[in-house]
């Protein structure tokens, strides 16, 4: 690499370079949009004609894309630029049974303990197998307290647009881009435009966050929001949880978007207050008054605005190989002559592949495994939802049932309130934490030809295992999936 | 990074849309600690059996069609951040993708590993599609200082976008983290005076 970079223009100081002075306010930004004001907080500079030099807050980094990206900094003689600002997690290639011992597979223990070593070179915060705070990423930074409202937040993971539930701008990056930011704590990005989805309305009983995402991708296709940064706004959305508001803004990567944030509000702040990495006392009240400014303004201009109406959501399921292929539970896969030239190849591969035909329904088909866990669906909610189905039932003799909660912390809770017992009661047994069967890195895969009714992200084929068919729905669908054996409608 | 020169190349055909970086590169495939190595199993479950013997109706597997370029249906590469999709990529040997629409991170991680992602139009593509059938040897002409794509089968043209930064970075064989460094007290300078400290 020639260290000739200088001879690449630099461009003044955006407008918004010049905003701090400590006023506790966030600036109007670009076009009054929250995703604007929290942008134009974190710009350093702004290369002539080219992308911004956007300042990162937090950096979360895990096993499988950050190997390269040490090595990089020891090539170039680099020392991690703000360690503290950098925390390091075990999730995407590790067992969930028996993580006490060593992990068998050699090349996954080898990646695992590299980046032990390379936390421990560069003096970075690793939480690693067996500890307390370990889990998968996006699962972890919310419930220690790492993510907060206001942020910029990266990881070398796409679902790293969960943490935008918090009002933060979070969003994957590839290893290159993680290098970047252990080297320079900054990142160059093009300015996404921006969109609005507001989901008007309240939902119906037994229809979650998942199936809104699902609802939503559907409508808007698995590219349908490329290039885009939406704020996902209205009464629906401001009455979910924080625990939903992940699970939507998680599932924003699969419309393409670069990321997906929701303004932060009561529920919130309620949420982030007295986590173990957020601020206290004379500290918290500083953060809440500039937290409390974090919003859209009224008059604020997106790029592109979509209202759904909640009421009309139902359970949601997927029947292709990417989250765009969903339709509602009761509804018929397409018929040939719904979809456009260009895509009949790639819809009719698409379903061979799943074993389906155009217009087939789904309910009442037998399936073989089900999936409750992952980034998207692994927190202490899902659980309760998912047992409070299961409860004085009996899991279905045809299934195999992964139940796999998203960190320690969650599966303390699942034990506190007694959840393992009756999941146990009903047949169920609880792993231990890890991305597990969502990308089966590790050995939870699905056999080939098999079909997994999944709480996870992504249907891709063979994403749960070579041969795998992944069926994506809510805890709420899964669990009755798992009892009945078939997919079944539980509202 | 190598610097990267025009291009005139035949091309495989890959007409399928919404490739997901996990047909890509599976997931099992991303256990390595370096970047080498993964041009072999580009598009393993497409490409391989499960015994390892090649499926002998995957483009990859046709000796017909060999090139510098990839050209793939509309929406490459979505999914996952993996870069392990770009390094298998590159690792094969393809220099240049060209489709109508891809996903953003790939999208980057094909420019800071100096691969070209070229963006046409829909009709043009198709085009692409039609003069590789007819036609296996048929070529294309990629010229990223001037920013056009030619099919030189039917001698159509068209102008493609790419952000003037990244474009000199690719030409030059420059990379971020160059830029970043050379920004050191603008990084400080912010860190003293921000709307709010975390």
């Amino acid at each position: 690499m020639q260290n000739n970079s200088s001879s690449i223009n630099q461009g003044d100081l955006s407008p918004s370079g010049g905003v701090g002075g400590g006023s506790l306010h966030a600036p109007r930004g670009q076009k009054g949009a929250l995703f604007d004001k929290i942008w134009d907080a974190h710009v350093v500079t702004t290369v002539k004609d080219g992308p911004t030099q956007l300042y990162i807050d937090r950096h979360l980094v895990h096993e499988v894309t950050s190997p390269q990206a040490f090595a990089g900094l020891r090539e170039r003689g680099l020392k991690v630029f703000r360690p503290g600002q950098t925390t390091l997690t075990a999730d995407h290639n590790i067992p969930t049974m028996g993580q006490d011992k060593p992990i068998r597979d050699e090349i996954s223990r080898f990646q695992v303990d590299t980046l032990a070593k390379n936390a421990k070179e560069f003096g970075l915060t690793y939480y690693g197998l067996n500890n307390p705070k370990n889990g998968i990423v996006h699962v972890i930074g919310p419930e220690n307290g790492y993510t907060q409202p206001g942020m910029t937040i990266v990881c070398g993971d796409s679902h790293t647009s969960t943490h935008g539930a918090f009002g933060a701008i979070a969003f994957g990056i590839g290893t290159s881009e993680v290098e970047m930011v252990l080297s320079s704590q900054c990142i160059l990005q093009t300015r996404p435009k921006t969109m609005r989805i507001n989901f008007e309305g309240k939902l119906n009983e037994g229809v979650s966050a998942k199936d809104m995402a699902l609802y939503m991708i559907w409508q808007l296709t698995t590219g349908g929001a490329t290039g885009y940064f939406v704020e996902y706004a209205g009464e629906a959305v401001r009455n979910l949880t924080m625990e939903e508001r992940m699970t939507l803004c998680n599932l924003s990567i699969e419309m393409g978007a670069r990321g997906g944030l929701v303004a932060p509000d009561e529920t919130t702040f309620n949420y982030v207050k007295g986590r173990e990495f957020a601020p206290k006392g004379e500290k918290w009240d500083e953060a809440l008054t500039y937290w409390k400014t974090l919003k859209s303004d009224a008059d604020a201009v997106f790029d592109k605005e979509i209202t759904f109406n909640a009421s009309e959501i139902k359970p949601m399921v997927t029947y292709g190989t990417n989250p765009g292929m969903g339709m509602p539970i009761d509804g018929t896969i397409p018929a040939l002559n719904d979809i456009d030239d260009a895509g009949k190849i790639s819809f009719e591969k698409s379903l061979k592949y799943m074993g389906f035909e155009p217009g087939q329904k789904l309910e009442g088909k037998p399936i073989d495994y089900v999936f409750l866990g992952s980034c998207t669906n692994g927190r202490i909610e899902d659980f309760r939802v998912f047992t409070n189905y299961v409860k004085g039932k009996k899991k279905a003799g045809n299934v195999t049932a992964w139940l796999v909660p998203g960190s320690w912390q969650v599966r303390k809770q699942i034990e506190a309130e007694g959840l393992d017992k009756i999941l146990e009661e009903a047949g169920f047994e609880l792993r231990q934490p890890g991305c597990s069967a969502c990308l089966a890195m590790n050995d939870d895969k699905v056999p080939s030809g098999k079909y997994a009714v999944s709480t996870s992200n992504r249907n891709f084929e063979g994403r749960q295992g070579p041969g795998a068919r992944t069926i994506l729905t809510s805890p709420l669908v899964a669990a009755a999936a798992a009892v009945n054996g078939r997919i079944t409608n539980p509202i | 990074m190598e610097k990267f020169q025009t291009i005139t190349s035949t091309y495989v055909p890959l007409p399928i849309e919404n490739v997901d970086t996990d047909q890509i590169i599976p997931a099992r495939f991303l256990k390595a600690t370096t970047r080498e190595g993964f041009g072999d199993n580009l598009f393993a479950d497409w490409r391989y059996n499960k015994d390892g013997s090649p499926k002998t109706d995957f483009v990859l597997n046709n000796p017909t069609y060999r090139g510098d370029i990839l050209v793939a249906g509309k929406n490459f590469g979505s999914g996952s951040s993996r870069e392990h999709a770009t390094w298998a990529i590159a690792g094969y040997g393809f220099k240049v993708v060209v489709s109508s629409f891809f996903a953003d991170i790939f999208r980057n991680n094909a420019l800071n590993n100096g691969i070209l992602p070229v963006i046409v139009s829909d009709a043009f593509l198709t085009e692409l599609f039609g003069s590789v059938a007819k036609n296996p040897k048929a070529t294309l002409t990629v010229n990223l200082e001037e920013q056009s794509i030619r099919n030189n089968e039917n001698g159509k043209t068209e102008s493609f976008e790419i952000n003037p930064y990244k474009k000199e970075c690719l030409l030059k064989g420059l990379d971020d983290i160059d830029f970043l460094l050379s920004n050191k007290d603008k990084i400080e300078a912010y860190e003293k005076n921000r709307p709010f400290v975390y």
